[in-house]
């Protein structure tokens, strides 16, 4: 008897031999099987999303059961997840309701203010780390400071020496190492998905 | 400050922002606040722009019992929070993973190879474009591994570091700006719109 283990490596070979040979194919019956394919891989991703949720709640709602250490803000973590989905199943999502207020004036606030923390560490992390020690560090600091310079008013006041060169670096030398980045990127992505489907590669389902 | 709204938005904003000072029960509020409120978000999200559309609208308005297919697999999913059952989650995983793993590879091919490499090619006739050529080349060479990093192929690799390094710092300043701009958004709110110290 085939264990899931086995089954799910016939389904990986199946559907990734599918889903390549369809880029070649015309035929309507396989554009069809493709476009049925793409519905449920989305639908099976917004249940493995509710999953990754639900493992979320559970784990909170565990440390209050178990008064655990820091149980109450994980009390406070229930409490909003379970919030926020009352509010948009009974509330509705559009504009006005309780669902969009605590969008806009509990997350959104609260999100921007953690990346806007990340200005100070990065300052802290450029000090400690954009050190001249040798010539690659020396290219590092003087490119950042360029791109930071030229996207500032005083900078663009300055001279407009300073853009030009900052839009000249863009699109030259660090487009062209973003290129050779990107070429990697996808040879890599290639050489990947082949042992996926293969199944040389067998982390990705549990092999 | 006037309204309910921004009360709420500027206690939050200051409790993120005593971190800075070192982490605090107030901080930590807001840190799990935040995590509740983002998961549910998410749910309600993926249940009214998915889940809704995609398998309950389409069985009511069209009768397509076919996505009770994906739906059942969709919900072995759930099979994952039990030990013992895990195993049944393979199998969505399997067709999901196969499934994106053979579409990407025509569209990686697409994108990332063919289409870099002939942007790469077009000026050749200009100083920019040889230097583009130059970059990509020996970018490249920094990642081959196959071979020792000797003679010409060490010096381009050397020269790729050098192109590496140009990104690496306009991406830095980039991260930099934005983060900043951030900042300053956040000061803006609670000096203008929350005290009304600045028009």
């Amino acid at each position: 008897m085939m264990t899931t283990r086995k089954i799910s490596f016939v389904i990986c070979f199946a559907a990734g031999i599918f889903g390549l040979v369809q880029y070649f194919s015309p035929h309507p019956a396989i554009s069809s099987v493709y476009r049925s394919l793409l519905d449920w891989v989305q639908i099976i991703f917004a249940f493995a999303l509710l999953v990754g949720a639900l493992s979320v709640l559970r784990m909170h709602a565990g440390k209050v059961m178990k008064r655990d250490r820091h149980w109450v803000y994980s009390a406070v973590a229930v409490a909003s997840l379970i919030a926020m989905t009352a509010a948009g199943f009974a509330g509705g999502a559009d504009r006005g309701s309780l669902f969009a207020w605590l969008f806009d004036n509990v997350q959104v606030p609260m999100q921007s203010t953690v990346f806007a923390l990340l200005a100070f560490f990065v300052a802290s992390a450029a000090y400690r780390g954009f050190r001249m020690r040798n010539l690659e560090a020396g290219i590092l600091l003087v490119t950042a400071l360029l791109i930071m310079l030229a996207r500032i008013p005083i900078g663009e006041l300055a001279t407009d020496w300073l853009p030009r060169s900052a839009d000249w670096v863009l699109n030259v030398p660090s487009m062209s190492a973003k290129r050779a980045l990107l070429i990697g990127i996808g040879l890599g992505s290639v050489t990947t998905a082949l042992r996926v489907i293969l199944g040389i590669e067998r982390s990705a389902i549990g092999g | 400050m006037t309204d309910l709204a921004t009360i709420v938005a500027l206690a939050l904003t200051l409790c993120i922002l005593s971190f800075l000072y070192r982490e605090n029960p107030f901080y930590r509020f807001a840190e799990y606040l935040l995590v509740g409120v983002s998961v549910g978000y998410s749910t309600v999200v993926i249940c009214r722009n998915s889940i809704y559309p995609l398998v309950i609208e389409r069985i009511s308005s069209s009768g397509d019992i076919l996505v009770l297919i994906p739906a059942a697999l969709g919900l072995l999913m759930f099979a994952r929070l039990k030990r013992s059952w895990s195993g049944l989650s393979r199998l969505p995983l399997a067709l999901m993973i196969g499934f994106g793993a053979g579409v990407s590879i025509p569209a990686m091919l697409q994108a990332r190879v063919l289409k870099q490499v002939s942007s790469s090619m077009q000026s050749l006739a200009t100083l920019d474009g040889i230097v583009i050529v130059v970059g990509v080349i020996s970018t490249m060479s920094y990642f081959y591994f196959s071979r020792k990093q000797e003679g010409l192929n060490g010096r381009l690799a050397k020269l790729g570091t050098y192109f590496l390094m140009v990104f690496f710092g306009a991406t830095f300043g980039f991260t930099v700006m934005s983060r900043i701009s951030l900042l300053i958004g956040r000061l803006e709110f609670i000096l203008r719109d929350a005290f009304g110290l600045v028009s």
